[in-house]
C-alpha cells in the first residue's frame, strides 16, 4: 500500500480539469441561486431571497417530500426483497441461477423509457389509478436489481461452513440467517441500499410515465417548470441539496477513514 | 485526535448553514380578505370531508401566489376545505393523451377550442350542471358561449381568449415585422423560435400559404410542411413555454406566441415588441371543461365557479395576461388594461382570424406524420439499415459463439 | 442456507412488474387499437430509421468520449492512497445526487448564445461561438450526465489491479504502452464493459437531453417513444412497436458487445 507512487504534474492536470467540468454546472446553480435577478442572463446584485421564499414555496416542498417518501419507501423495499432474493438466488442450481440473473439484468440494461412505458401500459391495463402508490411499484422494480447486483458478490464471498456453525451450535435457520449471514453481507446491503436510494431520489424517466396529478415527485416538478421559467428558487434548493450531500458524504467519510485506521491499529 | 476536530468544524459549518438559512427566511405575513360572490352557490358542501380535486392546467395558466398576487388555488382549498392538486400540461395533445390512457382522472381541464370539440365527439366530457356554475350566467361575457366548438354551451367554460401574434425584440429586428414572412427571413436565422406543436406551426404554415388554418386537403397540408422543413434550418429551437426563457433573455430574437404571454415576457425583457401578421391569425379560446371520468364533479364545478368569480378572474388576468372572457374582471380592470391592442385587438385582427376545429382524424394523424418528419427530418435514410444491422448482429454473434465452441473443443482434445 | 425459498417474492415481484410489462409491450406492438394482430407497427417503426441511427450514433459517439475521459482518470485515482480515491470517488458520485435535469439547465445557461462561455470567449475578444442546439451539445449533455457511471465501475476494476503486476512487467521490458495494452487493459476489461454498458443504454434512449440542449428539431429515438405515449401523436401501439424495436436493438448491441469479453461467463455483471 505504501508504495504508491505521487502522481505526476500531469495526472493531477488532468484531474483538476475533469472534476472541474463534472462540477461547472453546479457551480453555476449556485451562484445563480444567490442572484437577485429572475432572469439568467444577468447577475445583478446578491441575496438570499430565494431561500427565504424556497420554505414557503409548497409545490417545491410537497414536490421534495414525495420524492423522500417514495425514495425511502422504494429503497427500503427493495433492499429487503433483493437481499432476500440473493440470498435465494445463491442457493438455486447453476443453470436456473443464470436463467434468474438474466431476468434481473433485464431492467438494467433495458432503456429507462422502455420500463417507464411497459409500467405504465401495465397500470393503464389492470386500471391503477396513477399516484404514489404506482410510483412506489415502479421506483422498487427498477431499484430491486441493483441491490441483488450489489449483495450477490458478497454473499459468494462468504464461507458457506459459517452457517453450518452456526446451526451446529444451536441456531435455527432463522437465527443463522440474522446472525450469520446478514451481518457478513451487510456492507453489499448497505452499498445497494444507497444506490437505490440515489436513483429512486433522482429518477425522471421511469417517474414521467408512472406519476398522475396527486403526486409530483421533485424531478418531474422540475422538468415542468424547465418548460417554463425555471425559479431561482430551485436553485436555491439544488444549493441546499448539495449541502446537506456533501456534508453527508463527508461525515460518512471521515467515519471510514476513523474505522479503517482502527482497523489497521488491530490489524497490528 | 485531529479527525476529531475536524469532524467538529464539519459540523460547526453545517450548523451555520442552518442558522443562516433560518435567519434568512422572515416569518412571510399570512395576508388574508379576499371577499368572493358566494351568492347562489355552497362554497362549504365539501368542508371536512377530505375531498380533492385534480386541477390541469398549461404552465403559468393561473395566479399562484408570486409577486402579491393571490394564490387562486390556495383560496379555494381555504374557502371551501376541497384539496387542490395542481399540475401543468404544454400542449392540448398532451392533455389529450393523459386523459385518454384512462390511469389519471382529472376533475377540472383546460383544453382549447379544437380539443374541446375533440374531447366531447369522443364523448370525454361531462355535461356541466349550471346550478353549480351560477357565475357563468352572471359573469361570463355572452359572445363566449355556445361557440362553435360547444354549440349547446354543455360541456365548457371560457377561462380565456387570445390570438396569436409575432413577438419580436427590437433591439435585434430592424425590420418592419407585420407579416408571418419575418419567421422565413434568412437574416435572422438562427434567432427565430417556432411553435413545438402541430396545430400551432401548421396553422401558421398554411396561412403564410394563404390556406385555411382547419384544411383537409392533403396537398396543401404537404405544402404546409414542406414550408416548414424549409424554415427548419433558420430555427433555433422548437419550444412552447421555454420562450419566456429564450425570449426573455435576448438569446432569440423573433417568436410566434400567444398573445397574452407578451406583457410576461416584455416585463422580463421591455425590448419586446408584438405584431399581428397580416395574412390573418389564430384566434382561441381556452375553456374549463370536466372530464366524464373525474373524481367529484361537483367540487369540480365549484372550482370553475370559483375561477369565474370577478376578483378571482381578475387576479388571474392580472398574473398569467391572457384577456379574460369574464366581464366582471372586465369591469375591474383600468382603462389601460381594457384599451389594450394587444390582449383587446380590434376588429380587423379579429375578423381576419381564424378559429381552429376540430378535424377528422384521418387529417390530424397525417398532419402529426408530417410534423415529426419536419423534426427529424431525413427522408434520404434507407429504411433497411436497421433489419440488416439486426440481421449482421445476430450474424456476427452466432459466428463468435461458433468460433469459441470449436475453440474450447480443440482445447479439450489437447488436452 | 440452502433454501430458495427467500427468493420467493423476488420472483412474483419480477414476473408481475417485469414481465408481464415486457409482454404488454409486445401484445401492444402486434396489435391493433381493436385487438386484432398486426405486423402494420412494426413495419411502420421503418420510417423513423434516420432518427434511430442518430440515436444510437450520438450515444456511441458519447460513450467513446466518457470512456476516452473516465479511463486514465480511472487508472490516476486507483494508484493513489486508499484515503484519496475513496474522498475523489465520493466526489464522481456527489453530482448524481444533484437533479440531472436542473445540471442538464446549467448547461444550458452555459452553452447559450449569450451564455457564459461566449461571454468568456467575447472577453477574450473570441466571437461567440454557436454551440447550444447542435448535436454537439446533445452529446455533452450525455458525457456529462453519465460520465460517473463510466467512472466508477473502471475505478473498482483498476483497484484490483496491483502495483506489482505493473511493476513485474516493467521488469520484465515492457514499456508504458506495451505494459498497457498487454496488462492493464486487459484486465480492466470487465470494468469497461460495465461501463460502456451503463453509459450507452441510458444515452440512447434520453428524451430530454436532445430537447432542452438540442433544441427540439434533432428529435432522438427516445423523444418520438414518449411523443407516442404521452405527446401529440398518442398511439400506444406505434410506441410498443418503436419501444420493442429500440429494446431489441439495446440487447442484441449488448449481448453482441459482450461475446467480445471472452472472459465473461454468466455475463458482465457477475
Amino acid at each position: 500500500m505504501n508504495n504508491k507512487k505521487k502522481m505526476s504534474f500531469g495526472a493531477k492536470f488532468y484531474m483538476v480539469l475533469v472534476y472541474a467540468f463534472l462540477y461547472l454546472p453546479i457551480a453555476v446553480l449556485i451562484v445563480y441561486s444567490f442572484n437577485e435577478s429572475k432572469s439568467r442572463a444577468v447577475f445583478s446584485g446578491f441575496t438570499f431571497d430565494w431561500y427565504a421564499k424556497l420554505f414557503h414555496n409548497e409545490a417545491i416542498m410537497s414536490a421534495l417530500f414525495n420524492s423522500l417518501i417514495v425514495a425511502v419507501i422504494a429503497s427500503v423495499a427493495a433492499t429487503a426483497i433483493g437481499t432476500l432474493a440473493a440470498v435465494g438466488i445463491n442457493a438455486m442450481s447453476r443453470r436456473m441461477r443464470s436463467l434468474v440473473m438474466n431476468f434481473t439484468y433485464l431492467p438494467v440494461i433495458n432503456p429507462e423509457i422502455v420500463i417507464g412505458v411497459s409500467l405504465m401500459l401495465l397500470f393503464v391495463f389492470l386500471r391503477f389509478q396513477f399516484g404514489l402508490t404506482t410510483l412506489i411499484i415502479a421506483h422498487i422494480t427498477f431499484d430491486v436489481p441493483y441491490v441483488i447486483l450489489n449483495v450477490m458478490p458478497k454473499l459468494r464471498q462468504m464461507d458457506a461452513h459459517q452457517v453450518e456453525a452456526a446451526r451446529d451450535l444451536g441456531c435455527n435457520p432463522v437465527q443463522a440467517f440474522f446472525k450469520v449471514v446478514i451481518p457478513e453481507i451487510m456492507p453489499g446491503i448497505m452499498s445497494g441500499f444507497l444506490m437505490a436510494l440515489t436513483y429512486s431520489f433522482d429518477d425522471f424517466i421511469i417517474s414521467h410515465f408512472v406519476a398522475g396529478p396527486t403526486a409530483q415527485t421533485l424531478p418531474l416538478a422540475i422538468y415542468s417548470m424547465t418548460r417554463k421559467k425555471v425559479s431561482p428558487e430551485i436553485n436555491a434548493l439544488s444549493a441546499v441539496m448539495f449541502a446537506v450531500i456533501l456534508s453527508l458524504l463527508m461525515v460518512y467519510n471521515l467515519v471510514s477513514a476513523r474505522r479503517d485506521r482502527n482497523k489497521g491499529r488491530a490489524g497490528r | 485526535m485531529k479527525k476529531n476536530r475536524l469532524f467538529k468544524r464539519v459540523f460547526s459549518l453545517l450548523l451555520c448553514l442552518a442558522l443562516l438559512l433560518c435567519a434568512a427566511c422572515p416569518a412571510l405575513a399570512e395576508e388574508d380578505g379576499y371577499e368572493f360572490d358566494t351568492t347562489g352557490v355552497d362554497y362549504q358542501k365539501f368542508r371536512g370531508q377530505n375531498v380533492s380535486i385534480n386541477v390541469y392546467n398549461w404552465g403559468l395558466y393561473i395566479a399562484e401566489g408570486e409577486d402579491e398576487s393571490m394564490n387562486v388555488c390556495k383560496e379555494f382549498e381555504k374557502l371551501t376545505g376541497i384539496k387542490v392538486n395542481y399540475t401543468n400540461f404544454a400542449t392540448n395533445e398532451e392533455m389529450y393523451a393523459k386523459l385518454k390512457s384512462g390511469a389519471s382522472k382529472y376533475d377540472v381541464i383546460f383544453p382549447s377550442d379544437y380539443m374541446v370539440g375533440k374531447l366531447i365527439e369522443e364523448g370525454m366530457l361531462a355535461e356541466l350542471n349550471f346550478k353549480n356554475i351560477p357565475n357563468y350566467e352572471r359573469y361570463v361575457d355572452d359572445n363566449f358561449k355556445n361557440l362553435e366548438y360547444d354549440p349547446e354551451g354543455k360541456y365548457s367554460v371560457a377561462y380565456t381568449w387570445g390570438t396569436v401574434g409575432i413577438l419580436y425584440n427590437t433591439a435585434m429586428v430592424e425590420k418592419e415585422v407585420n407579416s408571418w414572412d419575418i419567421l422565413w427571413d434568412m437574416d435572422y436565422a438562427g434567432q427565430i423560435l417556432m411553435f413545438n406543436n402541430s396545430r400551432d406551426a401548421f396553422g401558421i404554415a398554411l396561412k403564410k400559404l394563404g390556406y385555411s388554418m382547419n384544411t383537409t386537403d392533403k396537398d396543401q397540408l404537404k405544402e404546409a410542411a414542406d414550408l416548414l422543413k424549409e424554415q427548419k434550418p433558420l430555427v433555433q429551437a422548437y419550444v412552447m413555454d421555454e420562450i419566456f426563457d429564450k425570449l426573455g433573455a435576448g438569446e432569440a430574437a423573433i417568436a410566434p406566441y400567444y398573445a397574452g404571454d407578451y406583457a410576461l415576457i416584455k416585463a422580463d425583457n421591455p425590448d419586446i415588441a408584438f405584431a399581428f401578421p397580416e395574412e390573418g391569425t389564430n384566434r382561441f379560446v381556452d375553456a374549463a371543461c370536466v372530464p366524464k371520468d373525474c373524481n367529484n364533479q361537483e367540487a369540480a364545478e365549484l372550482f370553475i365557479n370559483f375561477l369565474n368569480d370577478p376578483a378571482v378572474a381578475y387576479e388571474n388576468f392580472e398574473t398569467i395576461g391572457y384577456s379574460s372572457p369574464n366581464t366582471g374582471a372586465l369591469e375591474l380592470m383600468d382603462e389601460e388594461e381594457k384599451a389594450d391592442p394587444v390582449l383587446y385587438p380590434g376588429d380587423k385582427v379579429l375578423e381576419s382570424a381564424e378559429t381552429f376545429l376540430n378535424l377528422d382524424d384521418e387529417t390530424n394523424e397525417y398532419m402529426q406524420q408530417l410534423w415529426i418528419e419536419v423534426l427529424s427530418d431525413d427522408q434520404n435514410v434507407n429504411r433497411w439499415i436497421i433489419p440488416v444491422f439486426v440481421a449482421g448482429a445476430v450474424a456476427v454473434s452466432l459466428f463468435i459463439n461458433v468460433r469459441r465452441s470449436i475453440k474450447n473443443r480443440r482445447k479439450r482434445y489437447e488436452k | 442456507m440452502k433454501s430458495k425459498l427467500p427468493s420467493l417474492p423476488y420472483l412474483i415481484w419480477m414476473a408481475v412488474f417485469i414481465v408481464v410489462p415486457v409482454g404488454l409491450v409486445l401484445y401492444f406492438a402486434f396489435t391493433t387499437q381493436d385487438g386484432t394482430f398486426t405486423i402494420e407497427n412494426i413495419s411502420q417503426v421503418g420510417q423513423y430509421t434516420g432518427v434511430l441511427l442518430r440515436s444510437i450514433w450520438l450515444a456511441a459517439v458519447a460513450t467513446v468520449i466518457c470512456l476516452l475521459i473516465a479511463y486514465p482518470l480511472a487508472f490516476f485515482l486507483s494508484r493513489t492512497r486508499a484515503s484519496v480515491q475513496r474522498t475523489f470517488i465520493m466526489l464522481v458520485m456527489l453530482p448524481m445526487w444533484m437533479n440531472f435535469l436542473l445540471r442538464t439547465y446549467a448547461w444550458m445557461t452555459l452553452l447559450e448564445n449569450g451564455g457564459l462561455i461566449n461571454k468568456f470567449l467575447g472577453f477574450l475578444g473570441l466571437g461567440p461561438v454557436q454551440m447550444i442546439n447542435t448535436s454537439g451539445a446533445v452529446v455533452l449533455g450525455m458525457v456529462y450526465n453519465y460520465l460517473p457511471f463510466m467512472i466508477l465501475p473502471l475505478h473498482s476494476i483498476m483497484v484490483k489491479i496491483e502495483n506489482t503486476t505493473l511493476e513485474a512487467a516493467q521488469d520484465l521490458g515492457a514499456n508504458w504502452l506495451q505494459s498497457f495494452r498487454r496488462v492493464v487493459f486487459p484486465l480492466s476489461l470487465p470494468g469497461v464493459m460495465t461501463g460502456v454498458t451503463m453509459v450507452f443504454v441510458p444515452a440512447i434512449s434520453t428524451f430530454i437531453i436532445s430537447r432542452m440542449l438540442g433544441g427540439g428539431g434533432n428529435s432522438l429515438i427516445g423523444d418520438i417513444i414518449e411523443l407516442q405515449f404521452i405527446g401529440a401523436s398518442y398511439n400506444p401501439h406505434m410506441g410498443s412497436a418503436i419501444s420493442l424495436v429500440l429494446m431489441v436493438i439495446v440487447l442484441l448491441c449488448m449481448s453482441l458487445f459482450n461475446q467480445f469479453d471472452s472472459s465473461g461467463k454468466e455475463g458482465i455483471y457477475s
